[in-house]
């Protein structure tokens, strides 16, 4: 899963009021956000980034549609051509009382394939390992990640990330993606492997 | 930005055009269908007298004064829920549903007079636990005699509708005081909130006794005066309360079109939006449940409602295409369509879904009110669609009145600002 090793240019923020006109800055000076971290959603950051709208509710409709069919096939299977029973007189194909679990496995599909999705995207999953820039993002401070190319200046872009309001800022080398590992037991660095 | 707001001409075009409509479909109606003739006393049916086109007269009047005062309605039922739970996004577009229950009192009146036209005029055919003497031979009837008379009917018609009135008139006026009363301090402004809590809370527990519960019992349930369902009201209710929040999103769309309404943006427009969406969903959750016990448990004092609509598996019913159109219209429509964020954010499409939905909640009430009265004769012709329209006329003419005496947006409401940066 990982994503190849690259270099980052990173900024903390203690503020959201700073923050929000950090991220149209850094955006407007053409620099590349790899991500922003932050202890708790933080509405409108992903218009600030400017992301594209999720297509998580898209995997949702597909699922519950999965659902849908599969508890419609399977009880009209059932019932009307594997074991078909008499049911108080109903007929066989007694779409009504299919309704109700029709309904539950279409929330469940859905609900269970979207809590994946999400954590697939989120890149979020038992034994999984990621790179944290900063520690604190999971506490207090606002992380920025820029990725650096060929062409971009890290001293610049490290003087410009604290003249926007970045503290302690740096330059990391991390791998991107995720990988397969635990944080207890693992704990040697890429960057330390790899001897940058 | 213009302080009064001024009708267009086609606005008031178009108010003036249905009112002569459906004044014209009226007086035919009075001409052709003879309404005050009596009831025909021949051969009791299972439902009283005999019916003929008088009892078509009334039947459309019922069903179109019972659904257009309740969808008004519900948009005071709106105001004070999201009042009582402290919600700050709907106050930019507030001014819009006051406009809409400023109607009450008119339709309330109209649906009272009718209401007493077919009670006091001793309509057999429209409710048949007002005939005396076959309720007295009538086991299930008598038991339920002690609810179903006309004193009764008449004297808590004429309680609900007078305190769905009087209670509105207080939310709508205390709203309207803050216009004259200036920016209010925090203290003031507490206050003003919590009096408007306490009017409110008054309001919906009186909503609860009525349209959640006993109106649609006596008003349109007691039609069919053997049959019940548990599920009647909160069906009736979901089913207006729908309609009457896209009837709120097709005024919004209108003066947003006019440029009024400065505040209000998609994102309230989303809002309104899920409303439609989730109600229309909650609505055939109850149209299901209704449904699917009286299907499974077979009972035949129950299933006749729905043998009466849709008919049996030998013989189709005279309103099986209405009873199916009512579905796709009102649930499978709304759910494919609206399902999409976009879709809830864009003003044509939701204005066209408004649209829809309350044709559909109409088709609705057509069928909940049509099979017990006129059996299976019933039409659907000019006459019904011009009452409609007189119906919808008489809303245009009380909405256009309240939106251009008093300001658009309640400029001092102590919620404002929440509604202003609000976004979804």
């Amino acid at each position: 899963m990982a994503g190849g090793i690259k270099k980052f240019v990173v900024g903390s923020f203690d503020d959201e009021a700073v923050l929000f006109p950090a991220v149209k800055q850094v955006r407007k000076a053409g620099y590349k956000i790899h991500d922003v971290y932050t202890p708790f959603p933080v509405h409108g950051l992903d218009h600030a980034m400017g992301l594209r709208e999720t297509s998580l509710h898209t995997a949702g409709f597909i699922y519950a549609i999965t659902g849908t069919t599969t508890a419609l096939s399977f009880m009209s299977w059932i019932f009307t051509k594997d074991w078909p029973l008499n049911i108080g007189g109903k007929p066989h194909f007694a779409l009504p009382a299919w309704i109700p679990i029709t309904f539950e496995l279409t929330v469940l599909f859905s609900a269970v394939g979207m809590v994946l999705t999400f954590c697939y995207l989120c890149q979020l999953s038992p034994f999984v390992k990621k790179h944290h820039f900063h520690a604190r993002a999971t506490d207090d401070l606002f992380v920025m990640a820029i990725e650096c190319t060929d062409k971009t200046n890290e001293a610049e872009l490290q003087s410009f990330l604290e003249k926007a309001g970045g503290k302690e800022v740096n330059v990391q080398v991390a791998e991107t993606g995720w990988w397969i590992g635990r944080y207890d037991k693992e704990q040697k660095l890429y960057r330390d492997e790899k001897g940058y | 930005m213009n302080q009064k707001f001024e009708l267009t001409g086609s606005y008031k075009k178009w108010t003036w055009g249905l009112i002569v409509v459906g004044v014209l479909a009226l007086l035919y109606g009075f001409i052709m269908f003879h309404p005050f003739s009596p009831v025909s006393h021949g051969a009791h049916g299972e439902h009283g007298g005999e019916h003929t086109s008088s009892t078509r007269f009334w039947a459309v009047l019922l069903q179109n004064s019972v659904y257009w005062l309740l969808v008004v309605n519900a948009s005071m039922f709106f105001i004070c829920v999201t009042t009582m739970a402290m919600g700050g996004w709907q106050v930019a577009l507030r001014r819009v549903p006051e406009a809409i229950s400023s109607v009450v009192p008119i339709l309330g009146i109209i649906t009272f007079l009718i209401l007493m036209a077919i009670v006091w005029g001793g309509r057999t055919d429209i409710y048949h636990w007002l005939d005396t003497e076959a309720v007295a031979n009538d086991h299930i009837l008598k038991g339920k005699s002690g609810f179903l008379n006309a004193k009764f009917y008449t004297i808590w018609s004429a309680v609900t509708i007078l305190l769905w009135w009087l209670l509105g008139r207080k939310m709508r006026s205390m709203s309207l005081d803050t216009d004259k009363n200036g920016q209010m301090d925090y203290e003031t402004g507490k206050k003003w909130i919590w009096k408007n809590t306490v009017w409110a809370s008054l309001y919906t527990v009186f909503f609860g006794l009525t349209v959640a519960s006993t109106i649609p019992w006596i008003w349109l349930m007691s039609i069919d005066a053997h049959w019940y369902s548990t599920m009647y009201s909160w069906y009736t209710f979901a089913s207006t309360f729908v309609a009457g929040m896209s009837l709120v999103a097709l005024y919004v769309i209108y003066l947003k079109n006019r440029g009024e309404l400065e505040y209000v943006t998609e994102e309230h427009l989303h809002d309104v939006g899920k409303f439609m969406f989730a109600f229309s969903v909650f609505w055939t959750y109850l149209w299901f449940s209704q449904y699917m016990l009286i299907w499974y448990s077979n009972q035949p004092e129950e299933t006749k409602y729905f043998i009466q609509r849709i008919g049996t598996a030998d013989k189709a019913g005279p309103y099986k295409g209405i009873f199916f159109l009512n579905l796709i219209l009102n649930f499978l429509s709304p759910l494919l369509i609206l399902m999409k964020k976009g879709a809830k954010r864009n003003w044509t499409l939701v204005s066209f879904m408004a649209v829809l939905i309350i044709f559909g909640h109409w088709i609705d009430f057509y069928q909940m009110v049509m099979p017990g009265t006129l059996k299976d004769h019933a039409e659907m012709m000019p006459f019904e669609f011009g009452i409609a329209a007189l119906f919808i006329g008489i809303i245009m003419w009380g909405v256009g009145r309240y939106l251009t005496k008093n300001p658009l947006t309640a400029k001092n409401h102590p919620f404002l600002k929440e509604s202003m940066i609000h976004h979804t």
